[in-house]
């Protein structure tokens, strides 16, 4: 793993789709078993340029997710590297059962990726919005689910999951967002990335929420609390050791995520954590709720996905120990 | 009242819901202006002319329900309950903003008038199916409709809804297609075809199948509905053979599925579609 990290709070000018994208388009190149199937939603992620460079590699399902994830783990089992993109509301919910048994049950590894997570979702509204795609993928065994953050992390990931020969479902944030890393930063799926160092609280963020947990860093420094930060992209496998070590090293720990607590990230590190070294935690992210229309902006404020609630977090967590 | 003054008056209710869609929409700059648009005229009869209903009562039992499975055509949805005074026809410019009751997809807990909550594609063949059954249970005379896209007929929900409405003989239900040649990555043809044509294939599950050549033409919409209520023993399917983007200048004929036009392009759109309803008035 090495990584450069940019986070000064600044977009991207290029979409976070175009480092899927990007990568597909090298893959594909030079393996010619790896393919992208679509459901009707290629203009979304600018898919069609894997079509028009690999037109027999990249297949429109049309508005069939089910078939689509089916369709998906035959190829597999012919051999070939299969991606499979949908909102991630549809490639979750929508063909979960297809997922579970065609693909992870019968050991075909199939590489689901869901955009707009949560609160990206926005002007599409509550249909559209996903508090619980992870949560679905996370309960498959053996199964890999990662929320990245930005381009070169997806770019990153995109290669990872197809090496990795494991089912697998990715979060993607499709559109110009913050940048987190510098190109060409590499990850190990299932190992968190520590951001800061600190020691009096352990913020643990992934997605959207990690550019908030490093302004969330900064708030808290300048009021002289130090915080370290940590990147867990990986729900599952969880880095279960980077969490025991920052729960000693810090005594209290802040989880912050676009999805619903109770059956996401913070769930899933308070298991470790009150396993092996209970200490006080505070989890940021979506209280058993629906999601709802709106701009991103209001989302994350209607949903207290911000910095500021971060800060309000580590604080409780601190005053706790 | 003859037909042809019926007609008439369809017309320029349709071009009203128009006139609506396109300030609805452009209250907030983009949205699904195509799909929007090319259900206008069937909206414009059953809510018009066709459907039983009170705006005072919108849960009334014994009403005609509309369920738009494609959902994402909210907006024309909301301009015509606005219209058929369900409430202030302002309230829909809300669209989309911070706790509106008029989000992008139809939500039955939010807005008056809205029976059914869709989103997901597929889903709402299967709750209007559901409705007509429970509907039939109780011995009501009324009908349910439901909207469903051509693109949206890929999903095999849609032919799962269509067996079991005929197994269980729910002649109190009319499908419309809209079949607008486009779903979101271009032409149906080229994503995902129905390669008999989407009427042929609910022929086929055993529906009763009346094709509209022309759907946005509100006599063809009348007369199709008029077969269906005659018909039965099984549902009826009209296919709605329409335009998509029809009567937003900077979207018909292009086949897009959701626009973002400048500010020029909205005040002529809006500009063309009164100009559009005076003339439909003056006839
Ligand atoms: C299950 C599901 N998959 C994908 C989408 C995203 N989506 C919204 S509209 C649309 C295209 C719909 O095409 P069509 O049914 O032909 O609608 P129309 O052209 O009439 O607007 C897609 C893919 C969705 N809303 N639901």
């Amino acid at each position: 793993m090495s990584f450069t990290l940019i986070g000064k709070h600044e977009k991207d000018s290029r979409a976070n789709r175009d480092g899927y994208v990007t990568a597909m388009l090298e893959m594909m190149e030079k393996d010619l078993t790896v393919m992208h199937v679509d459901c009707d939603l290629e203009n979304c992620i600018n898919t069609g340029k894997l079509a028009k460079a690999y037109p027999e590699r990249t297949i429109n399902a049309g508005i069939a997710e089910a078939n689509a994830v089916g369709v998906s783990a035959g190829l597999c089992a012919t051999g070939k590297t299969v991606f499979v993109h949908s909102f991630g509301c549809f490639a979750s919910r929508r063909a979960f059962d297809q997922a579970f048994m065609s693909a992870a049950y019968a050991k075909l590894p199939v590489h689901i990726v869901g955009s707009d997570p949560g609160v990206c979702a926005a002007y599409n509204g509550g249909t559209h919005m996903p508090f619980e795609d992870c949560a679905l993928y996370m309960s498959i065994p053996d199964a890999v689910v990662v929320d990245p953050v930005d381009y070169a992390q997806i770019n990153c990931l995109t290669k990872k999951l197809a090496e990795s020969g494991k089912f697998s479902y990715m979060r993607m944030i499709r559109k110009t967002f913050t940048t987190v890393y510098g190109d060409g930063s590499d990850f190990e799926i299932g190992k968190g990335v520590t951001l800061k160092e600190g020691k009096d609280v352990a913020i643990i963020a992934s997605g959207i929420m990690v550019d908030e947990a490093l302004k969330a860093e900064e708030q808290l420094a300048a009021e002289g609390i130090s915080a370290k930060v940590i990147d867990m992209f990986t729900w599952k496998p969880l880095d279960e050791q980077l969490i025991i070590d920052s729960a000693k090293e810090c005594g209290a720990i802040v989880t912050a995520e676009n999805h619903q607590v109770k059956c996401g990230l913070g769930s899933a590190i308070a298991n470790v954590v009150i396993q092996n070294c209970p200490v006080p935690m505070e989890m940021v992210g979506v209280e058993d709720r629906f999601g709802q229309v709106g701009a991103e902006s209001f989302l994350r404020e209607e949903y207290g996905l911000t910095a500021a609630h971060i800060v309000e977090a580590a604080k409780k967590a601190i005053s706790r120990k | 009242m003859q037909k042809a003054e019926k007609m008439q008056q369809l017309r320029v209710f349709a071009q009203e819901i128009r006139l609506e869609t396109l300030k609805t929409i452009g209250s907030l700059g983009f949205g699904h202006v195509g799909g929007s648009m090319s259900i206008i005229d069937a909206l414009a009869v059953l809510y018009g002319e066709v459907m039983k209903i009170d705006p005072k009562n919108p849960r009334w039992e014994d009403r005609d329900w509309c369920v738009l499975s494609k959902g994402h055509a909210g907006p024309a949805m909301y301009a015509t309950l606005g219209l058929k005074g369900f409430y202030p026809l302002e309230d829909a410019y809300t669209l989309n903003q911070p706790h509106t009751n008029f989000p992008s997809h139809t939500d039955r807990t939010k807005t008056p008038g809205v029976d059914l909550t869709t989103g997901s594609l597929g889903q709402g063949m299967s709750t209007a199916t559901g409705a007509a059954l429970g509907n039939k249970i109780d011995g009501r005379d009324n009908h349910v409709f439901v909207f469903v896209g051509d693109g949206e007929a890929d999903e095999g929900q849609v032919w799962e809804g269509a067996q079991f409405a005929v197994h269980y003989q729910l002649d109190n239900l009319v499908c419309f297609v809209d079949d607008n040649k486009y779903q979101l990555d271009g032409a149906c043809e080229n994503v995902m075809k129905h390669a008999k044509g989407i009427g042929a294939k609910f022929a086929a599950f055993g529906w009763n199948v009346v094709e509209c050549e022309d759907g946005n033409d509100v006599e063809q919409i009348y007369d199709a509905i008029q077969t269906a209520y005659a018909t039965k023993g099984v549902p009826t399917c009209i296919v709605l053979n329409t335009v998509k983007g029809k009567g937003a200048t900077f979207a018909d004929g292009t086949g897009a599925h959701s626009s973002q036009p400048s500010k020029e392009q909205w005040d002529e759109a809006i500009a063309y579609a009164e100009k559009q309803l005076a003339e439909i008035k003056a006839q």
